[in-house]
């Protein structure tokens, strides 16, 4: 089965996920919740950028983060002069690399969730005495819950499945930066197909348990009524 | 104690620039049609409509005027919109709480256990709004903005998304509200039915400008509105209830300017009630005719006169011992019967409607 190198592969992968979608909810929440109040000029251009990592190929992404955080780049390099060294070919620059590679996934589930709530609850909230963070917390949060589900979950199935970002950042080191599907290529490289079959089984596996859960929670709240 | 409310404000091609002194206790009707301004009027009041230019106090307090802008959140008001916006996420008894636990204690004058028995809603409570029919929503609704115990109570038009036997069923609840809790309400319709029924002080808005203001008794009688050119013009009389007549179920009414019969009514003798004359119901006679099945005889002077919508009709302003009443009659019995002002006339009232 899973040899000792790929379980430690599958324990960085579920770790970078975790990570990532943890930073990427609470970096994305207020990012979402201004695309989805604002009227400024400058929403469509943010709203695009938000949108691109899902239509670059992600070597590009790859690429471009590689000379931003390794130890030339302006992010790097300003850390490298602070003493916390670089971010390239550590798992801290893997962490980035996944948040820009599904920032589209969670910003968007969030920015239509809060979106559906409308401007008239907001509005009666604030007429019965709550201020705008107060509203924020008891209004918006709760009635989008549904939308941060799906977000989770796109979020951290869809950085299971990384590998481009990845590899151009550098992730083959055992332990700190190689992956589950670099842990695959590898394999398939040395011609090993059992065990590049048996990683990416359980890939399979576990991210189709967790597409099917958002699915079916959603499916009954739809049933029961509860919005959001 | 009043409430002066001074508003500019420019929203494309609308505008709104109002200047109003209102009472600070009772129910002020905004009435006008839509697009006329009022629910923009009432967002201003409310503090949604942070462009809003002007000055607003509240029976002494200052909530905007130069230089000061209280936010929403600030303001001690109760809101009430057309769609009931209850909180989908909580059940009924959340709802309410959510006002009240902002309300800080030493500000609390409403008690809960008053709004929910006066409202009716205990059964509400432990459910989600999405269980309730329109009109229920709108009584959670209504009980919420309560129990934030608001200085001022806004409500935009709470009726008009019901069908007419749930505004029949929701009208009385909002008659106790002005019986029961001092809280100044400014009300938004378009519905006349609403105004008779509810209104102490209306406020005529039409593109975005006051047209007429005052008591209610005295507006709906003003000849040079557009209300009195209208099919439905009517006054609104208060009266107080007389005696029963058992053997023929009547009841009679009497005001500053006689008594009206009607049919026998529920509540006894000494109360007050509202009624309403339509124009439209009110003939003119010369002599007292008794030769008629109107049971309603009043005298009255005429004050004046003006056209309506119909070239076939005059309407006739007339003055009974104080009370204005409103008749529409043809330009024929006008010149046939010399109706000009001065003149005093015997008035048949073939319909009185009680307004409850």
């Amino acid at each position: 089965m899973l040899s000792a190198e790929d379980l430690t592969a599958l324990w960085v992968t579920l770790q970078l996920a975790a990570v990532s979608t943890v930073l990427l909810l609470l970096l994305a929440t207020p990012l979402a919740w201004w695309l989805s109040q604002t009227a400024a000029r400058g929403r469509v251009l943010v709203e695009a950028l938000v949108t691109l990592p899902l239509v670059l190929p992600p070597t590009v992404l790859g690429f471009y983060l590689l000379l931003l955080l390794g130890p030339e780049g302006a992010v790097g390099g300003t850390l490298e002069r602070i003493g916390v060294g670089h971010l390239a070919f550590s798992f801290s620059g893997l962490v980035v690399g996944s948040m820009v590679y599904s920032l589209p996934f969670v910003v968007q589930p969030l920015q239509n969730a809060f979106a559906a709530t409308g401007a008239r609850l907001f509005d009666v909230a604030a007429t019965l005495r709550a201020s705008p963070l107060d509203r924020f917390l008891t209004i918006a949060l709760p009635l989008a819950r549904r939308g941060y589900l799906t977000a989770a979950v796109l979020a951290f199935a869809h950085t299971l499945g990384e590998f481009g970002v990845i590899i151009m950042l550098g992730g083959n080191i055992p332990g700190e930066t190689r992956v589950a599907s670099i842990a695959i290529y590898n394999h398939v490289e040395s011609l090993d197909y059992g065990a590049a079959h048996a990683l990416a089984l359980t890939l399979v596996v576990l991210s189709l348990s967790l597409l099917t859960l958002v699915y079916a929670v959603n499916r009954r709240a739809r049933a029961v009524g509860v919005p959001g | 104690m009043t409430i002066e409310a001074r508003f500019a404000l420019q929203q494309g091609e609308f505008r709104l620039d109002v200047d109003l002194t209102l009472p600070g206790e009772g129910v002020t009707v905004i009435y006008g049609t839509s697009g006329a301004g009022k629910s923009t009027l009432l967002r201003c009041v409310a503090g949604l409509e942070r462009a809003a230019q002007g000055a607003l106090s509240v029976n002494g307090a200052e909530w905007q005027r130069e230089g000061l802008f209280l936010p929403v959140h600030r303001r001690p008001l109760g809101v009430v919109f057309q769609e009931a916006s209850l909180f989908p996420h909580l059940s009924g008894a959340g709802n309410l709480r959510y006002g009240l636990q902002r309300t800080p204690a030493h500000e609390r004058r409403i008690a809960w256990d008053e709004v929910v028995q006066l409202l009716d809603i205990e059964p509400l409570l432990a459910r989600y709004p999405q269980t309730y029919s329109g009109g229920e929503r709108q009584r959670i609704a209504l009980a919420r903005a309560l129990l934030a115990s608001p200085q001022l109570l806004l409500l935009d038009e709470p009726l008009a998304a019901l069908d007419d036997a749930r505004k029949a069923e929701i009208l009385p609840f909002l008659e106790q509200l002005r019986a029961r809790f001092a809280v100044p309400m400014l009300y938004v319709t378009h519905s006349l039915r609403e105004v008779a029924r509810l209104a102490d002080y209306l406020v005529l808005l039409e593109a975005g400008r006051v047209v007429a203001q005052g008591p209610l008794q005295s507006v709906l009688s003003r000849l040079d509105l557009p209300l009195a050119a209208a099919e439905d013009a009517g006054v609104v009389i208060e009266a107080e209830v007389a005696e029963h007549d058992t053997q023929w179920h009547l009841s009679r009414l009497i005001f500053s300017g006689g008594s009206l019969w009607v049919a026998r009514c529920a509540e006894p003798v000494g109360s007050r009630l509202r009624c309403r004359v339509l124009a439209r119901d009110v003939s003119l006679a010369r002599e007292r005719n008794e030769q008629s099945s109107i049971v309603n005889l009043l005298q009255a002077d005429v004050v004046e006169l003006a056209p309506t919508d119909s070239p076939a009709h005059v309407l006739v302003r007339l003055d009974a011992n104080g009370t204005s009443l409103l008749a529409r009659i043809t330009c024929q019995s006008q010149a046939r019967l010399g109706v000009q002002p001065g003149e005093r006339f015997w008035l048949q009232i073939k319909s009185v409607a009680l307004l409850r």
